[in-house]
């Protein structure tokens, strides 16, 4: 248990890293994107984690229950969810018209085609 | 509580296993698909640790609609990743392992996971779960949350996604692709 009690940040933490190194090293604009999202998964994982309470339940009042994960963290990601899916929409829209406008998503050869002009 | 802990614990180590698999893979859908996993293994994550609600959320829209985003977009562009050129992943490595380190070292201190004497718990939180039924009358304390006490932040939202539909609809118009789609008839 006491190895384990920051086991869930560590693992976001992880993820989050990873994410970011798929954003800065892949040349591949869907595949930053992917990174960019798991990014954001991580930290919801991170943010859910902090409002769990021992011998707590889901926050909805039952009878019988006194202890309740904290709802606050809840609300936050609700709406970092939707927005997030929302910003994805926006950049792969994007990743969409720069192919039609460079005729790849490859970051170096969109580069290279600027250079050029 | 230690059946949930074990859940938990290899849930996470399934997401950390897939989170490599996508930076090794090259087949884009490979990794829409993969990623489509790693959003339903969050949402199992999030169900263990007593957030159903946003459980619902990640596998609806996470693993839902964001899968089907990238598998469109996909199929407008490329399907395979190109091997990269000349790019050294030293650097990359070197950022991606210092700032994970100082995160490490941020969160080394912080509370116990499930610690209910953790700050965070002591702030607003009491007061949601123990007026909300008398003050909103309804039994889920984080549709309250949402809809009432912060509901500015859900019109905030509702702003968000009304401006990313606009900024959509403005880069990829109907009208537009229409008209280039005219003389081939196709898709």
């Amino acid at each position: 248990m006491t190895v384990l009690h920051l086991y869930n940040y560590e693992i976001a933490i992880f993820l989050a890293m990873v994410g970011f190194y798929v954003v800065v090293s892949r040349g591949n604009l869907v595949k930053k994107v992917a990174g960019l999202s798991m990014f954001q998964t991580s930290v919801f994982i991170l943010y859910i984690s902090m409002g769990v309470v021992d011998g707590g339940t889901v926050p909805i009042l039952v009878e019988g229950m006194t202890h309740y994960s904290n709802p606050v963290p809840h609300v936050l990601i609700l709406t970092a969810i939707v927005v997030g899916v929302a910003t994805t929409a926006v950049a792969l829209s994007l990743i969409i018209r720069i192919k039609e406008a460079y005729g790849t998503v490859e970051e170096d050869e969109i580069h290279e085609q600027d250079k050029s002009f | 509580m230690n059946l949930d802990l074990t859940i938990d614990v290899l849930l996470l180590a399934f997401m950390a296993v897939i989170a490599i698999a996508v930076v090794r893979m090259r087949d884009l859908f490979g990794i829409a698909m993969l990623f489509s996993v790693f959003s339903l293994l969050s949402a199992g994550v999030f169900t263990v640790m007593d957030a159903a609600d946003v459980a619902f959320t990640e596998a609806a829209v996470g693993a839902g609609v964001s899968t089907i985003l990238m598998l469109a977009t996909l199929t407008r562009t490329a399907r395979e990743e190109q091997p990269k050129r000349s790019r050294n992943p030293t650097l990359p490595l070197i950022v991606v392992f210092v700032t994970g380190a100082l995160l490490v070292f941020g969160t080394s201190d912080l509370p116990r996971m499930g610690d209910a004497s953790a700050p965070a718990h002591h702030h607003v939180a009491p007061r949601y779960i123990e007026d909300s039924e008398r003050e909103i009358g309804i039994p889920n304390i984080v549709t309250s949350v949402l809809a009432s006490y912060r509901g500015y932040d859900t019109l905030g939202e509702t702003t968000v996604i009304f401006t990313a539909g606009v900024a959509v609809m403005a880069l990829l118009g109907i009208r537009r692709r229409r008209r280039r789609e005219e003389p081939g008839e196709e898709d």
